[in-house]
């Protein structure tokens, strides 16, 4: 009889206690999954370096909404590409621009040291900044804005990057607001980066 | 005297333009529209994009290529594959079926320029060498456009998205010369 007891008390106990890992392993993999596709997982804090040779933190552009964007100067194509649409919607934006900060993260820190990209970026817009930085910090920095990219060797010694090409936008708290894309029309990016920085007032 | 003068302009013009149109005429590969976009300073890199019509009956391949402007130069293709750019050297080169022609555009095919000697500048031109399986050498001459520069194999060029109308510093004024 009290061994019987005893033994109902310890299926009881071990199924409560399996039911509770599971609400537990349950919840935890639902707040996982949120944050994977939720807009608050893209950002994040950094330490870098920028075209200037002066370190750079997220701190940094705190305080102001910003564009970021992830490429290398040895890209032929979808990197001048993009910083040419970025220099002509700043341009659009007239005096307002001074109100966003504009970011070019190179994902190829090897050869883009921070003086190839100050003189690279001096084909466009002045508002323009390049950040660059150690492997490490590179690597870092994309995982926190989710940026794919991938370093890939060809067979004369040499290699290219696979990228991202989206350019995020970025609230002045460093949250994710939205994404302009490779080549979208003009009317639509100048518009997103106007509501950057006069988003609508909420009550 | 002064019309014969215009005339005689205007007849060296049309003569020089008709090689840059369709050139490498001699042979079985014709290349038409050869085009370069204008590189931001200190870029190492830049494309060339042109198409390339094989009137032969059999087919030919883009395999390699030669400028004095950059270090090297190698047939590539561009793909984006979920929002990735992906950029990969043809190690076979580029297929120009009999008859048929390739096409090398923004966002595809290009010849690309590796170690760049100096920016290419809107406005100027450079040589290039073409080597084909078949057809052997072909030199072009490439003519520098604007960084954002799309065109026709006719040599109709378009800059895309409102170059004209941008006040922005930079090569965000840049216009053909």
């Amino acid at each position: 009889m009290r061994a019987r007891h005893w033994l109902l008390t310890a299926i009881a106990g071990l199924a409560g206690f399996a039911v509770a890992a599971l609400l537990v392993i349950v919840i935890f993999a639902a707040r996982q999954a949120g944050h994977v596709g939720g807009a608050a997982s893209i950002g994040g804090s950094f330490t870098l370096v920028d075209d200037t040779g002066a370190p750079v933190t997220d701190k940094t552009l705190a305080g102001k909404p910003y564009a970021i964007y992830f490429g290398y100067t040895y890209c032929p194509e979808f990197c001048p590409t993009t910083l040419l649409d970025l220099s002509r919607w700043i341009g659009k934006l007239g005096p307002d621009a001074d109100k966003l900060n504009y970011v070019f993260v190179t994902i190829d820190p090897e050869r883009d040291t921070p003086e190839l990209m100050h003189t690279y970026l001096s084909s466009f817009d002045h508002h323009i900044r390049g950040f660059s930085g150690t492997p490490q910090e590179i690597t870092r920095i994309a995982k926190e804005y989710r940026v794919y990219y991938r370093k890939i060797p060809q067979d004369d010694g040499t290699y290219v990057m696979d990228h991202s090409t989206v350019t995020y936008l970025m609230e002045a708290d460093g949250t994710f607001d939205t994404i302009i894309a490779y080549q979208e029309d003009d009317a639509s990016a100048v518009a997103k980066l106007k509501k950057l920085i006069a988003p609508t007032p909420t009550s | 005297m002064r019309s014969m003068l215009k005339f005689a302009i205007a007849a060296i013009v049309i003569v020089a333009a008709i090689p840059a149109l369709a050139q490498g005429t001699g042979s079985s590969i014709v290349v038409a529209g050869p085009y370069a976009r204008a590189t931001p300073a200190a870029a190492q890199t830049g494309a060339v994009y042109m198409t390339i019509d094989n009137k032969s009956g059999a087919a030919d391949r883009l395999t390699g290529a030669s400028s004095d402007v950059a270090a090297k130069v190698q047939v590539h293709e561009m793909t984006m594959v979920n929002g990735i750019m992906q950029m990969r050297e043809l190690a076979d080169g580029l297929a120009v079926p009999a008859g048929g022609s390739a096409t090398l555009k923004p966002g595809s095919y290009h010849v690309m320029l590796i170690g760049l000697k100096q920016p290419l500048t809107a406005g100027e031109t450079f040589p290039l060498t073409l080597t084909f399986a078949k057809a052997g050498n072909i030199s072009v001459t490439v003519p520098v456009q604007a960084m954002n520069a799309t065109q026709d194999r006719g040599g109709g060029m378009s800059g895309m998205g409102g170059m004209q109308d941008s006040k922005s510093g930079g090569m965000g004024n840049m216009e053909m010369k």
